[in-house]
């Protein structure tokens, strides 16, 4: 037995398992010190994902490698950086319950699962242990009817997604005679020919996991399940469970189905190409910020997927610098998003922003590097996130894909710069409250990373190519 | 080790970043920390500038090989790495830009009242962004500075710039952006083929002629937008009237140099068979923009509208001296570019100097300033006839090189740009003559002040400098003089090779 291997998720686990009993033990509420726990917890988890060795386990269900690696640690920093920005937030509102941080934890071992399947069976096991805890905390606002909607829209339409996947892999299995992702490759690299009942299979699992990651023509949950959610909620699905479905996306079609990219290069550069249009001009007209944003996080997947169209070595490379940076200035968006707040009260619209620039420059600064970093200038972070994916997309000729990412990202530029201007040119609304001390922390540290990016880029990349690498084999 | 002995174009690149970064960390009552910004960014663009002045004294005039080179890794596996460095072409930008931006900072002490700390630092930030767009010797640091300028003018534009600020902000940055991710993918596709964005080296891959058609319009995107040609010059005025003295100041001074340096640096060299078969294209688009803007110029009513039509014809006598491809024709172009940062950024700091008192660019607002301020009338004259290239001022000799340039390839363009002086003429007097001549009919005038000292401290150099390139422009010409011989000898080289294999 080799469950050794899969330490990191055990661990996180039990732990989980010892928070939830001792969380609930005391007579007072203990969300601070339950929040610090499962930060604690997953810190663990990153140490224990670092020290990883490789190979697979528990009878070829689970997989670690270079890549399930700088995925997982991806995911466990966003993961522990959404519920520091829930623990000011959830206390003001009244939602300061345990079980918050609780359901983000047991959601992060589902996403570690997820990054690490090698087996459909256990692709499905993990993308459920994360959604169920999602569905929970996008209503975890019970009494705000719009946090209940969220809640109850994001579990039909996820269910619906679920049982699309669920079906695609049936559709696989009864056409390969297998579930496991080697396996599966064996079968598909003998050139027997492909039949078209594993075609429709594999668009019914593309299907399912492009509504986790939000892609056209899949997103329609997205504006309102980030608009009625509360804010530190919207932030973790912004980041956490988009980096572990782009994982998986990248796993599944990479993986087994390597040998039919032809298949769904098509199926990916369509929903690539509708997610960068998409995210580009529906944001355009957005007055609340939270749906601004989740037009936008639906563009940037169209980027990131962007690499997975092209499908070899540079292109993963792009799609997992891409994931790092848009982790990286997401969080610290939704950071400043969080701490708006006027006279105690949690406002989103964007003109609440309005003159922000004289009432308080230094967020104000923080969100316009973290905007001018969403539309891709130059020297920010995003602007290299963006130039690895479109690097991959010119080398392998996917010019279609390559100016079109280019197009939208101008017409993008045009919504981000709207709140430049809105905090910068506009009279002052009023003040906003001063951000709590944790919040700033996470400003301060995601609007460093993206501003100091270009002087160290090396580290970044080198390990996004040896995570790449793995994959390809 | 360069010729100055230490990093000397990254310390003129970064420098202005760390007196940004002292004004940031200045704290107390907002007047004490205007002062100090001020006089920190106005020290700290001298310093920059003084150290500049090495590039003058040390420069080899007789290489036309790049010079004070410096070299870091930084993605060495993808061929990218920080390499800067100098030739003729670039060298007088460098000094350009460093020369005009403790003008700007000076011409904005008073003018710029509310958020002084912002804007200073947002000013040192872009002349850090423009040095190091001269300096840069690799493709994707080019890049990276090119679209960075875009950041901090926006600020400038729409923070402190007039009643329209948030259009011209937004239609300048969103223009200029649209032309240049179209290069970026150029650049990303001889990234990729040639394995290596160090210019250098790039100069040694020769681009396959199927591509360089495509390669030539996804430059011309980026470079005629920020040239700017006609007819994608629109969003010039609007930011030039929108945004502060300064800030036109450094837009006509120096951002509009950075089009045609791309064109110079890397469409001529790179492409060079492309750029003699739309050379027609080029030249058409700048006649048009040298006619028509001069047009446009005649008729408008607003002192900052006129001289920035009056920039775009100037441009389209630039453009049509790239092309040319000869000596001639370069070494004017380069001079023009030169001429004009120096004389137009004077004209705009004349209108700011009116503006300044009186609150209106309208002329009609004007009239009879000379019995009021003769001082500045004379200031103003001297620039007005070096626009319009009075023999003896600086736009003369570029513009008289260019139209011996364009001579010796078609006579007709060498007529439209001709065409170009003489409208210039027209528009430059009959402007002159409404503002400064005629009857003092608005009474306010009266109560006029003359030039201050300040201001003769920003416009003393600049006179200086229109009348020595006017007067004694060998200096000037002597440090392009190599790089320009190269340069066409390159060309004519790739000619002969594409003529020899077309056999």
């Amino acid at each position: 037995m080799t469950w050794t291997l899969a330490l990191p998720e055990l661990a996180l686990a039990c732990a989980g398992l010892v928070i939830l009993v001792a969380g609930v033990l005391p007579k007072q509420e203990t969300f601070f010190p339950v929040s610090m726990a499962c930060i604690g917890a997953l810190l663990l988890a990153a140490v224990l994902v670092l020290g990883q060795p490789e190979g697979t386990a528990l009878g070829g269900h689970y997989v670690a490698d270079a890549f399930s690696g700088f995925m997982k640690l991806l995911a466990i920093a966003a993961a522990a950086i959404g519920i520091l920005l829930s623990l000011d937030y959830n206390a003001k509102e009244g939602l300061g319950r345990f079980e918050f941080p609780l359901l983000m934890l047991l959601g992060t071992i589902g996403m570690m699962v997820m990054i690490s399947a090698n087996d459909l069976l256990s692709l499905y096991l993990g993308l459920e242990l994360l959604s169920l805890p999602l569905y929970v905390i996008a209503a975890f606002n019970r009494d705000n009817a719009r946090s209940a909607e969220a809640g109850l829209k994001y579990f039909v339409l996820g269910a619906l997604a679920s049982g699309l996947l669920l079906y695609g892999s049936s559709l696989v299995y009864g056409f390969a005679g297998t579930t496991n992702f080697d396996r599966l490759a064996d079968a598909f690299s003998a050139d027997s020919g492909v039949t078209a009942g594993v075609i429709v299979g594999i668009v019914f699992v593309i299907a399912g996991l492009a509504f986790k990651v939000s892609a056209v023509p899949f997103h329609m949950w997205t504006p309102d399940v980030y608009e009625g959610a509360p804010t530190p909620v919207t932030a973790f699905f912004a980041a956490a469970p988009k980096v572990a479905a782009i994982a998986l996306l990248a796993r599944v079609l990479i993986g087994p189905f390597g040998d039919l990219a032809a298949q769904w290069q098509q199926v990916i550069t369509l929903v690539s190409l509708g997610s960068m249009i998409l995210g580009g001009f529906a944001a355009i007209g957005q007055r609340n910020i939270k749906r601004l944003m989740a037009y936008s996080s639906i563009g940037h997947v169209g980027y990131a997927l962007m690499g997975l169209a092209v499908a070899n070595d540079i292109g993963l490379r792009g799609l997992l610098v891409y994931m790092a940076i848009y982790v990286a200035m997401n969080l610290g968006t939704f950071a400043v998003l969080i701490a708006m707040r006027r006279r105690g009260r949690a406002v989103e619209q964007v003109e609440d922003l309005a003159g922000l620039g004289r009432t308080d420059l230094g967020m104000a600064v923080w969100m316009a590097i973290f905007m001018f970093s969403m539309a891709g200038i130059p020297p920010l972070a995003g602007f290299f996130g963006k130039l690895y994916v479109f690097l991959a997309a010119v080398q392998a000729g996917f010019w279609t894909l390559a100016v079109v990412g280019v197009l939208t990202s101008v017409v993008s530029a045009y919504y981000y710069l709207r709140i430049v201007k809105v905090m910068f040119f506009d009279a002052p609304a009023g003040e906003l409250d001063p951000a709590p001390a944790s919040l700033t922390v996470v400003m301060a540290a995601s609007g460093l990373f993206t501003l100091f990016f270009v002087l160290w880029p090396a580290p970044l990349l080198a390990a996004a190519q040896a995570a790449a690498a793995a994959l390809l084999g | 080790m360069n010729a100055a002995g230490f990093p000397l174009l990254s310390l003129l690149t970064f420098l202005p970043l760390a007196g940004a970064a002292i004004i940031l960390f200045v704290r107390g009552e907002e007047a004490v920390v205007a002062r100090n910004a001020r006089w920190t960014a106005l020290w700290t663009s001298l310093l920059v500038f003084l150290l500049s002045l090495i590039l003058w004294v040390k420069f080899d005039i007789s290489s036309a090989g790049f010079q004070f080179e410096e070299k870091l890794s930084w993605l060495p596996e993808f061929g990218v790495g920080y390499h800067m460095g100098v030739d003729g072409i670039s060298v007088l930008f460098v000094l350009l830009s460093t020369a005009l931006t403790p003008l700007c900072i000076l011409a904005s002490w008073e003018a710029i009242e509310t958020r002084v700390r912002e804007y200073m630092v947002a000013f040192l930030i872009l002349e850090t962004m423009m040095v190091g767009m001269f300096a840069a010797l690799d493709f994707i640091i080019f890049y990276v500075f090119f679209e960075a300028v875009l950041i901090p003018m926006f600020l400038i534009i729409g923070v402190w710039g007039g009643p329209r600020r948030v259009y011209a902000a937004f239609k300048f940055f969103l223009y200029t952006l649209l032309g240049s991710v179209l290069m970026l993918l150029a650049i990303l596709y001889l990234w990729y083929n040639a394995g290596t964005t160090d210019i250098p080296e790039l100069f040694e891959y020769q681009v396959p002629r199927a591509a360089q058609t495509w390669i030539f319009f996804a430059f011309l995107a980026s470079f005629a937008v920020k040239v700017p040609m006609w007819p994608v010059h629109t969003w010039l005025p609007d930011a030039h009237v929108e945004a502060p003295t300064a800030g036109s100041v450094i837009l006509a001074g120096v951002l509009l140099k950075m089009g045609a340096y791309g064109f110079l640096r890397f469409t001529l060299p790179l492409l060079p068979e492309a750029s003699a078969e739309f050379a027609p294209l080029i030249f058409v688009l700048s006649v048009v923009a040298v006619v028509y803007t001069s047009l446009v110029a005649l008729a408008q009513e607003d002192m900052k509208k006129l001289i920035a039509y009056s920039s775009v014809a100037h441009m389209g006598i630039v453009t049509i001296g790239i092309f040319t491809i000869n000596a001639q024709g370069l070494s004017g172009a380069l001079f023009t570019m030169l001429a004009h940062g120096v004389v137009s950024g004077a004209l705009f700091l004349c209108v700011g100097v009116l503006y300044d008192r009186v609150h209106s660019r309208d002329i009609l607002r004007y009239g009879g300033v000379a019995k009021i301020m003769p001082s500045y009338a004379m200031v103003f004259m001297l620039f007005t006839m070096a626009s319009v290239g009075l023999p003896g001022t600086a736009n003369f000799v570029g513009e008289f090189l260019v139209i011996v340039g364009a001579w010796r390839i078609n006579p007709w363009v060498a007529f439209g740009g001709a065409l170009g002086m003489v409208l210039g003429a027209a528009y430059m007097l009959y402007l002159y003559r409404r503002v400064i001549f005629g009857k003092i009919t608005k009474k306010d005038l009266r109560a006029l002040l003359d030039l201050s000292p300040r201001e003769y401290a920003v416009f003393a150099p600049l006179i200086l400098l229109a009348l020595w390139m006017g007067v004694y422009p060998q200096p000037f010409l002597d440090f392009f003089e190599a790089s320009v011989a190269a340069l066409v000898q390159r060309h004519e080289a790739a000619m002969s090779v594409s003529r020899l294999a077309g056999m």
